[in-house]
């Protein structure tokens, strides 16, 4: 018997699979936009950004007066933050409901610590970052060893560091002239262009270059990607999954406890009440950012810009006369309109 | 032993041996003293009916299970391993059937997937930065090697890729590096005619550049068309080692099926 006969398949004409492949690969204009979001997913929230930006402006000249832009900024500052922290977590497919909480305990650390207790405004920081890293391990090291979903070991450790927080601090807030300049340093302005813009800021903008930086140039921050598209895959290609999984929610506690800092900062206060809706926001930043919920896919820059539309979208409503509800509203449109577009992309590569 | 077959004539010391393997779970006898040869350049196929012992021989052979007994030579020393980590320091690359492809990441990306190079000097050691350049040039290097002319662009995510081209990658991964002995586990399973055909190019290619490549299958076109020398698994022994010339096809299911013995 021949080799041929033995196997039972005719060649197929070359000519006639590169015609059905030319046929499934068509391009529409709607497949077009949709590869482009796909490779460059933070197209999507810039384009929103600038559109909310330019609409804001023409409604009320006062929105890009450089004392509102001020504004702006000192607003996403907290957000901003704490998003770098929710991004990384989320890139590995995991959803940290606890960034909040673990702010306000280490803000509180930090104020009770130099105001009541008289240390120096330095250690005071430093003990507070180590607490950060501390309960970012903690998180870490539930989501590792015990196999708990994120989602479940952060809003166990949510509540937590929330009981925490009025443990260390009894429930009172410590004012800002209360605790050394160092502590508040954080809200201090300096004038670029004649607009104010706050040292958290600057501290913000700074840790969005670094985190930026690392993501896309060290091998651990392709691991982070790999480990959020692929758990298995990655795991099989010798990437060790628990020491990176554990890593990032450590790395994530120490961008939380720089976040403390610069909340502090912001309301010139330490308040063990501050932390209420920064949660939701930063997960809403994130998505607006356009990182999947899904992991594996987004970038941190993303997450900038959504927390500025966030930012944007509340103040140029507030300015336009709109009562509070309708930035909570439109936060909420949002955010389902952001899922929704990830869905749509995601779709299109099955 | 019903081990009677030109081949076994062989005098080379093997890359890879396995002698007397023998895997039990509880009361099932996964491998029952499995003997296996590798030699330098050559295509062995693993063929075997469901149950047969093909998977326990080569999760053994791969680190992701220990045998009982019996030991493994890799280049005539005994080698122990305990993970397929182990394995794969030591040369054996696996590609497995769910491919271990991260498909947001770019072919270069997950060709050094794990293994990633940084730059020299301060900016790699201090600073950590990948050498992403030098590693993009030398994917498209390692693909030309392999014949790969359908990947041209190694920045483009795999998860834009067809099956073909995601099992190219995968093998392309497992065949870079240095790697002394590759194993592919069902490539061709869920790929298309032609693209069945790409990814059979590519186990050619891998045997031209020297590298021996375990290939279990159970199409046996595929098999007959690549392979050097066939091993059947039957019952969890090595019914026989036929060679494509030797037998036909029809001979190698009737062997596995326990119809025809050598």
């Amino acid at each position: 018997m021949s080799q041929q006969a033995t196997t039972g398949i005719d060649p197929v004409p070359t000519s006639q699979l590169d015609l059905a492949q030319e046929f499934i690969r068509r391009r529409t204009p709607m497949s077009v936009i949709r590869g482009a979001l796909h490779r460059y997913p933070a197209i999507s929230p810039a384009v929103v950004l600038l559109i909310a930006i330019v609409v804001f402006g023409a409604i009320n000249d006062r929105f890009l007066a450089p004392a509102n832009l001020s504004l702006i900024t000192q607003q996403v500052a907290v957000i901003g933050t704490l998003g770098v922290a929710q991004t990384l977590v989320i890139l590995t497919a995991g959803i940290d409901l606890s960034v909040g909480a673990i702010m306000v305990f280490v803000s509180m650390v930090m104020g009770q610590l130099s105001a009541s207790r008289g240390f120096p405004a330095w250690l005071a920081l430093l003990i507070g970052l180590a607490a950060g890293l501390a309960a970012g391990g903690v998180n870490g090291l539930l989501v590792t060893r015990l196999k708990l979903p994120p989602f479940i070991v952060t809003l166990g450790t949510l509540s937590i560091f929330t009981a925490l927080t009025l443990l260390v601090s009894s429930g009172t807030t410590i004012q800002g002239n209360q605790m050394p300049d160092v502590v508040t340093w954080t809200g201090d302005t300096f004038r670029i262009l004649g607009v104010d813009i706050t040292y958290g800021v600057v501290l913000m903008l700074a840790l969005y270059v670094i985190v930026a930086f690392i993501l896309g140039r060290t091998a651990w921050g392709r691991h982070v990607y790999a480990v959020g598209d692929d758990l298995e895959a990655a795991r099989l290609t010798g990437i060790r999954v628990n020491a990176l999984l554990l890593s990032v929610y450590i790395a994530a506690g120490a961008i939380l406890a720089l976040g403390a800092w610069v909340q502090i900062g912001r309301s010139f206060a330490a308040s063990p009440n501050a932390g209420a809706d920064v949660n939701l926001d930063s997960i809403t930043a994130v998505v607006i950012g356009g990182t999947s919920l899904f992991g594996g896919r987004g970038t941190i820059w993303g997450t900038l810009l959504g927390a500025l539309i966030v930012g944007v979208f509340r103040n140029g409503l507030a300015l336009a006369g709109l009562d509070v509800l309708y930035q909570t509203l439109a936060v909420g449109v949002l955010v389902i309109v952001a899922v929704a577009i990830d869905q749509w992309i995601r779709r299109a590569r099955k | 032993m019903s081990i009677t077959d030109s081949a076994q004539t062989e005098t080379r010391t093997p890359v890879l041996q396995a002698k007397r393997l023998v895997k039990t779970f509880g009361h099932v006898v996964g491998l029952d003293g499995v003997s296996l040869e590798l030699y330098a350049g050559e295509v062995l196929a693993i063929i075997g009916d469901n149950g047969a012992g093909k998977s326990t021989l080569i999760k053994c052979l791969t680190g992701a299970e220990i045998p009982d007994e019996g030991e493994i030579l890799l280049g005539g020393k005994p080698v122990n391993f305990k993970r397929p980590q182990d394995a794969r320091e030591a040369g054996i690359e696996t590609v497995y059937q769910s491919l271990a492809v991260s498909p947001a990441l770019d072919v270069a990306s997950n060709l050094y997937l794990g293994r990633e190079e940084r730059k020299k000097g301060l900016l790699g050691s201090v600073f950590r930065i990948m050498d992403t350049k030098g590693m993009r040039q030398r994917a498209r290097a390692e693909l030309n090697e392999l014949g790969i002319s359908t990947l041209q662009d190694v920045a483009i995510a795999v998860e834009n890729l067809s099956g073909g081209q995601r099992q190219a990658v995968a093998v392309a991964r497992a065949a870079a590096f240095g790697s002394k002995v590759v194993v592919l586990d069902e490539p061709t399973a869920a790929l298309g005619v032609r693209e069945s055909q790409q990814v059979l190019e590519l186990v050619k290619r891998l045997r031209e550049n020297g590298v021996p490549v375990i290939l279990i299958s159970h199409n046996m076109p595929h098999v007959f068309e690549v392979a050097d020398r066939i091993h059947i698994q039957r019952l969890g022994k090595r019914a026989a080692t036929i060679t494509p010339q030797s037998h036909s096809m029809t001979d190698a299911v009737a062997i596995m099926t326990g119809a025809a013995t050598v």
